[in-house]
């Protein structure tokens, strides 16, 4: 927390450029390429392919009708992501809980838990849309697959992660299973939920755009909207979705370290970056 | 004591500590003296053999301070009354009393993260207090501080055991530590550990820190240490 330390007055001013400067120095070169591409590298008649930043605003931004459409699909897959994070974190929880308080669940689990993650999403996909069909609960359902396993791994080794002996501690005071959950286990847990929580809320928003992209019926979301825009080969509505979905997943990786500082600054050092 | 995997931590070790004595196990690393207060606590069971004591309330200072990073200093000497089901008016008192017996007022909203290393261990010793113990197990609480902090919290130890009147029970490998503590020392032997000799150590209390530079002091420490070097060849 260098922020915290630097010295307050001019200080604060400068450490916030200091902050500032490096990612905007970045970020004006990245525009730079984006711009020497678009007009130096491709022809007119090929410039569709890459279209420039300033139509990309002009056409997806600054077009109410095109803007509005991406933000509506948006809150869509906003929804699908948060309903399937809530069930990705009950879930996760609830296993968690049961592997650290039997062994023998854990070594059953485990496995299962491993080879779900390593199915990749596409193939199963169709099996889904067999399944729940091509609505809303197959979105969601992508989005649990893909956002599970980090939140149950990160909660079951922070479960684990309390001090020996401090377990001593509650064993020579009697405690039950419940107190020692409740009063040491949860608490001691809490910093790698949270990573858990960041990671999978980031893929939480992932899974909702490609379960989105394969299931068309119902509310459209943003993966609908990407397919329509990359179909009709139009570059700057695409671009200005993708643009939009990444600031979907960023702000969504903002709010969990802001909650994250929020409950357990006082107590513990972050040492995770940004937010 | 033996593990399972065949490592015979102790043999044939038998002693007692009466109430109103301070008894230390010096012991090179590895002996066993650890086992031998995780037995007598109750946290392991002997292979064979017996412990007489009143394990109900037991005071126990762990190597680490152990604390609750999420609790303030008052939050974690309040644990152990929390645990016992004392009612939080009364457990507020006692951390009180506690907090003022080590030294620590001022310090109570303070989390572990931000309290020195001495600080952490005077409120884990302030926890341990709570419950007024009539048996206090030590095991080398005061190894990972600083020199000066060390004698500060072994003279303030030896005036806990003046007014709490436990029987202690102090495990270390400093031998002027143990001198300074005790009225009585036990010297260990390697793995597995026994007991290869005793000494009563009959300074009046309160010991003043002056007693480390007294001739019979050092005489004393002399001793013991030849008899753990003995039992070390």
């Amino acid at each position: 927390m260098t922020e915290r330390n630097a010295i307050q007055g001019p200080g604060t001013v400068r450490s916030l450029s200091q902050r500032l400067l490096p990612p905007m120095i970045l970020g004006s070169g990245f525009v730079g390429i984006w711009y020497f591409i678009a007009y130096g590298v491709l022809e007119p008649r090929r410039r569709f392919l890459l279209r420039p930043p300033h139509e990309v605003i002009q056409v997806g931004f600054l077009e109410w009708d095109n803007f509005s459409l991406i933000l509506n699909s948006l809150w869509s897959s906003t929804k699908v992501a948060m309903m399937g994070l809530s069930i990705a974190i009950l879930i996760g929880f609830m296993l968690a809980i049961t592997m650290s308080q039997a062994k023998f669940a854990e070594r059953a689990i485990f496995p299962f838990m491993v080879t779900l993650q390593a199915i990749p999403i596409l193939a199963i996909t169709p099996l889904i849309g067999f399944w729940f069909g091509t609505g809303q609960t197959s979105r969601v359902v992508v989005c649990v697959i893909i956002s599970l396993f980090p939140i149950l791994l990160n909660t079951l080794f922070g479960l684990q992660s309390a001090d020996s002996g401090l377990h001593d501690l509650f064993t020579l005071h009697h405690a039950n299973r419940i107190t020692r959950m409740r009063k040491l286990m949860f608490p001691a847990a809490l910093p790698a939920v949270f990573a858990g929580l960041r990671i999978s809320a980031g893929l939480s928003v992932i899974g909702a755009i490609v379960g989105d992209f394969f299931f068309g019926k119902g509310d459209a979301g943003i993966g609908q909207l990407l397919r329509k825009h990359a179909s009709q080969l139009a570059g700057e509505e695409l671009l200005a979705a993708v643009i939009m979905s990444s600031a979907l997943g960023v702000t969504v990786f903002l709010f969990f370290g802001w909650l994250q500082e929020r409950s357990i600054g006082r107590w513990h050092e972050t040492t995770t970056g940004a937010g | 004591m033996v593990f399972p995997d065949g490592t015979e931590a102790l043999r044939d070790v038998s002693f007692g500590v009466d109430k109103g004595e301070f008894v230390t196990i010096v012991g090179p690393s590895g002996c066993g003296k650890s086992t031998l207060l995780k037995i007598a606590s109750g946290l392991l069971e002997p292979t064979s053999g017996q412990v007489h004591a009143d394990r109900d309330q037991i005071g126990y200072v762990f190597q680490d301070p152990t604390l609750l990073d999420w609790r303030t200093a008052r939050g974690n000497v309040e644990l152990l009354a929390e645990l016992h089901g004392v009612e939080a008016g009364e457990r507020r008192r006692l951390a009180a009393e506690a907090i003022e017996l080590v030294g620590l007022n001022g310090f109570e909203d303070h989390y572990p993260k931000s309290l020195s290393g001495g600080m952490r261990m005077r409120c884990s010793l302030a926890r341990s207090l709570t419950l007024k113990p009539p048996v206090f197990l030590f095991d080398e609480p005061f190894g990972a501080v600083d020199e000066i902090t060390r004698e500060h919290l072994n003279e303030e130890t030896q005036r806990l055991f003046r007014t709490e009147g436990f029987a202690g029970l102090f495990i270390t490998h400093s031998i002027s530590e143990a001198v300074f503590l005790s009225t009585r020392v036990l010297v260990m032997s390697a793995r597995p550990g026994q007991i290869v000799a005793e000494f009563d150590i009959d300074f009046e209390y309160p010991r003043l820190p002056e007693l480390r530079f007294d001739p019979l002091f050092a005489e004393l420490c002399g001793q013991v240490s030849q008899n753990l070097r003995g039992s070390h060849a």
